[in-house]
């Protein structure tokens, strides 16, 4: 998904010479091509985060599409402030793209984990939210950054979706993907995840639960008509998100329920139960340790339906 | 436009508006009064009917808890009704105690937080010159300001991409919040930072409108950064050099005295 969102800016700096991207000095390799076709589009500003970010501000305010690039929490934990406070409330279209979502540097550690940046970017106002789980989805969220008005964050997982259960055809931003019909159970989740979701869908459907799948590439906008239409048509939500559960993708649903007083028949969430991880781990294997694999998606659904 | 006249209006407005809205930094406006009135009197080229002007040059006041001066110096230069000062610090008003651009025509950035207006001058430095526009930056720091980190990554980050057309000045007071700049967290040497990072550095008598005007104007190869030694409180002797008037607003007869002495030296 790094990759599709380099060649997709590409595409698109090649044709406008508003769009500008500034790396925090990473992206070794990846941002070559960017480099050699757009040059005078491009700015590594070392590493300096609060600094990288207040420039993209000053940019947008001379009217250019500003891209900063970085990994993990670098790019907004390190530089909130300035997001918050040059970005965001001067709605520029200054967009944050971090690499590596949740534990997709699993084993370099808790500083490189990217776990609370959902509900951080989502609270901030005009901020859109995007979590793509395919190459279709992070190439239309790239697209529609450089149309919209105010800022944006793209969190770039490592694990994506491929074959027949990515997406395919049309895009539409903020619309949730319906990967699976079904009756039982809606299961919603964010990002690469979805693949767990996905065997575990598998899974239930094999023992005769039948599981409507939606994945949600939008946190903020957030498509509250398929919410909605889940609570009223099946026996629950389940929503599964590799970040934490305070503030984050099943927080967001919650609020779409309650705020529209359409409560689900059973809801629960799965995610990291406020704790850091300090163990060792590959992405899969940090999902299993922390139950959010398909196993324990599995069995949570089947706990919700018992 | 007789710049020093216009510095003394300022004080004179920013004594009005702090009077009437019981809050203020009067003594952070009053080191700056000067470099304001010489920067929008003389230095910037700007266009009051037309505030977002392409070719204008930029102005970023960083240290945003000055932002009444600011508003005096754009209301006293044309941008809206001088009228409109008096709402400041007042409920419902667009003027607010640090400096935002909401409803102000004239207020390129809003600030309030340090350590952010050097970077985002930084950028529109940098846009200029990918764009070779000819038109230049200017960004008052305060010198406490230079505690912050970001600072400094922005003061490495200029000369490393040649950004000569981009001006910081710092307002060298040397009170910050609490206590001295120099039992806070000193500064010094100070200029030879800035030089050892690659700025041309300009120390200069940051009241002396005629030595700012050479130090804001003369070209430079480098990115430019103007030392302003200044006096917190400068213009009324018992707010001079104290860090009470930092905070303290001027209230009956201390304000009548203040409007006297600054009515009397212009």
């Amino acid at each position: 998904m790094r990759d599709q969102f380099i060649e997709t800016i590409t595409e698109l700096a090649k044709k406008d010479d508003r769009i500008f991207l500034i790396t925090g000095d990473l992206g070794f390799k990846v941002l070559d091509n960017f480099i050699a076709t757009c040059p005078d589009q491009f700015l590594n500003a070392g590493i300096a985060e609060q600094n990288m970010t207040g420039i993209a501000a000053g940019l947008a305010l001379e009217g250019r599409i500003v891209f900063t690039y970085s990994i993990a929490n670098f790019p907004t934990f390190r530089c909130l402030e300035q997001l918050r406070n040059d970005v965001a409330y001067h709605d520029l279209n200054v967009n944050v793209v971090s690499v590596g979502a949740g534990f997709s540097y699993g084993a370099l550690g808790m500083s490189h984990h990217a776990t609370e940046d959902i509900a951080l970017m989502r609270s901030m106002p005009g901020m859109t939210v995007g979590v793509p789980s395919d190459f279709i989805e992070t190439d239309g969220i790239t697209r529609f950054f450089t149309e919209k008005k105010g800022p944006g964050y793209l969190r770039i997982d490592k694990s994506w979706i491929t074959g027949d259960n990515a997406s395919s055809g049309d895009f539409s931003f903020s619309k949730a993907r319906v990967v699976k019909e079904g009756t039982d159970v809606t299961l919603m989740s964010v990002g690469g995840i979805l693949e767990e979701v996905l065997v575990a869908e598998e899974m239930l459907s094999s023992l005769g639960v039948s599981c409507r799948v939606l994945s949600f590439h939008s946190v903020k906008p957030i498509d509250s008509a398929a919410i909605i239409a889940a609570c009223k048509e099946t026996k629950g939500i389940l929503t599964v998100e590799e970040h934490v559960l305070d503030g984050g993708f099943g927080s967001a649903v919650s609020e779409v329920c309650m705020d529209n007083n359409v409560f689900p028949k059973k809801f629960s969430r799965i995610g990291l139960s406020n704790v850091f991880s300090s163990v060792v781990g590959s992405q899969k294997y940090l999902r299993k340790h922390y139950k959010m694999d398909s196993n324990a998606i599995i069995e949570r659904v089947q706990k919700m339906l018992s | 436009m007789d710049t020093l006249k216009l510095a003394n209006t300022i004080r004179k407005d920013v004594l009005r508006m702090t009077n009437l809205g019981s809050s203020g930094h009067i003594g952070s406006v009053f080191s700056i009064a000067d470099i304001l009135a010489v920067l929008y009197g003389e230095v910037l080229s700007y266009d009051v009917k037309n505030p977002t002007w392409e070719d204008r040059d930029r102005f970023i006041l960083s240290k945003g808890h000055a932002g009444a001066g600011i508003y005096a110096a754009l209301a006293r230069s044309g941008f809206f009704d001088v009228a409109k000062l008096d709402t400041h610090y007042k409920d419902g008003s667009d003027l607010s105690g640090h400096v935002s651009h909401k409803g102000i025509p004239g207020v390129e950035f809003s600030t309030g937080a340090l350590g952010h207006g050097l970077s985002v001058g930084v950028g529109m430095a940098l846009d200029a010159k990918r764009k070779k526009k000819d038109h230049k930056v200017f960004v008052i720091v305060g010198d406490g300001e230079c505690d912050e980190g970001s600072i400094w990554e922005a003061a490495l980050f200029s000369p490393h991409h040649n950004l000569n057309n981009l001006v910081v000045i710092v307002d060298y007071n040397k009170i910050q919040s609490l206590n001295t700049v120099e039992n806070v967290l000193s500064l010094e040497p100070f200029s030879d930072k800035w030089k050892s990072f690659g700025w041309d550095t300009r120390v200069v008598d940051g009241h002396d409108h005629e030595s700012l005007r050479v130090a804001l104007t003369t070209p430079s190869s480098s990115p430019i950064a103007i030392i302003a030694n200044t006096v917190k409180g400068k213009g009324v002797s018992f707010m001079e050099n104290t860090i009470l008037w930092h905070y303290r607003t001027a209230k009956g007869e201390e304000y009548d005295a203040a409007i006297k002495e600054l009515e009397e030296s212009v």
